[in-house]
């Protein structure tokens, strides 16, 4: 018995296409993404910093995560704030 | 005038090292003058396949900090008059290999020989970088598979824009070599096709290696492949490589299912 004829009675699709169409779509997106600045890293930060001018904090206690969707992408901050944390006095003017 | 040629992948275990020595064999077998380097510092493997493992003396860290020189460093093939290797250290830090040591060597081979063949570490680390910053070519090793493809996107990045050449403006010519590919699997739909790979990498293709025995038998004897079984089908994949890489034209073989007599009846027996 061919090994096609296997196949269709198994149900079994050739991966193969499969495979090529993931890497389409992950290399173009990391094509993109290539000199880039890691915009993760740099949203920590920023984040990290402007929190801090009013909260003590332990930076590694800050997640950030990006989600990817097909329409939309979802960006999650996590701060753990520590229950007994003391305002810190910001001058303003 | 002498060409810098660098083996790459990213991934590991797709077949540089093996390349590096079928290639360099190929190479001094047509007459040039050839060296293949080591760069994988602290997990050096070339010598081992290329049958010199109990010669090393000097290596590739010693002549980059001026310890020994280039000369005494050098390992002549005793089977090729034509090929030389430099082995890569086996205990030193890789921080040792600085880009100024580095140019200094590579301009150094340059001078001696017609083909300076650098055998990447996996990886995208210091390594790697050494071993590509300097180069005019790079062969890029790709297995039919998913994360080897994804790594060699990566690895043509870098090649694009961390190299000498790219800094300068210039071009590193790029190849794509095809290794382990298994046509029965192929034909099944089970293995990225060779037009998918080339399609998704846009780099043009050296050549494509069939899986086969020859190639764990060539480094057990710690002989070059195209050397080991100069008939076998990635031997002679190797040596039209070699030849594509000295500017022949050489019709492209795309390795095929053997469908003999006994490889019919060792099928039904193994089913």
């Amino acid at each position: 018995m061919s090994m096609g004829l296997l196949r269709l009675l198994r149900g079994n699709k050739a991966s193969a296409p499969v495979a090529r169409e993931r890497l389409q779509i992950l290399l173009a997106h990391e094509r993109g993404l290539r000199g880039q600045p890691d915009l993760l890293g740099v949203l920590r930060e920023e984040i990290l910093a402007v929190v801090s001018k009013h909260v003590t904090l332990d930076p590694t206690k800050v997640i950030v995560r990006l989600e990817r969707g097909d329409e939309v992408s979802t960006l999650e901050v996590d701060i753990e704030v520590p229950n007994d944390f003391e305002p810190k006095r910001v001058a303003v003017g | 005038m002498a060409k810098v040629l660098v083996v790459t992948s990213g991934k590991g275990g797709v077949g540089k090292t093996t390349t590096t020595a079928a290639l360099g064999a190929a190479l001094a077998q047509r007459g040039d003058k050839v060296v293949v380097v080591d760069f994988d510092v602290g997990l050096r493997n070339l010598d081992l396949v290329m049958g010199a493992e109990r010669r090393v003396v000097f290596d590739l860290i010693n002549v980059v900090q001026g310890v020994a020189k280039l000369p005494q460093a050098l390992i002549k093939d005793k089977r090729l008059e034509n090929l030389w290797l430099l082995p890569a250290s086996q205990t030193r830090d890789k921080d040792a290999l600085t880009e100024e040591g580095v140019a200094k060597v590579i301009a150094d081979l340059r001078s001696r020989f017609d083909w300076v063949i650098c055998d990447s570490p996996a990886g995208i680390e210091r390594g790697a970088s050494m071993a590509m910053r300097f180069a005019d070519e790079a062969v890029i090793v790709t297995n039919p598979e998913v994360s080897s493809v994804r790594d060699s996107d990566r690895i043509i990045g870098m090649l694009d824009s961390k190299t000498v050449r790219a800094e300068k403006g210039e071009r590193v010519e790029k190849h794509i070599l095809i290794t382990r590919y298994d046509p029965s699997r192929a034909a099944r739909g089970e293995m990225l096709t060779i037009d998918d790979i080339l399609e998704i990498l846009a780099t043009p293709l050296l050549g494509i290696i069939p899986e086969s025995q020859d190639v764990l038998r060539a480094s057990n004897v710690g002989t070059p492949v195209t050397l080991s079984n100069a008939e076998g089908a990635p031997a002679r994949a190797y040596i039209d490589a070699a030849r594509r890489l000295c500017g022949d034209t050489v019709a492209m073989q795309v390795p095929t299912e053997r469908k003999g007599f006994m490889d019919r009846l060792l099928r039904r027996r193994a089913a």
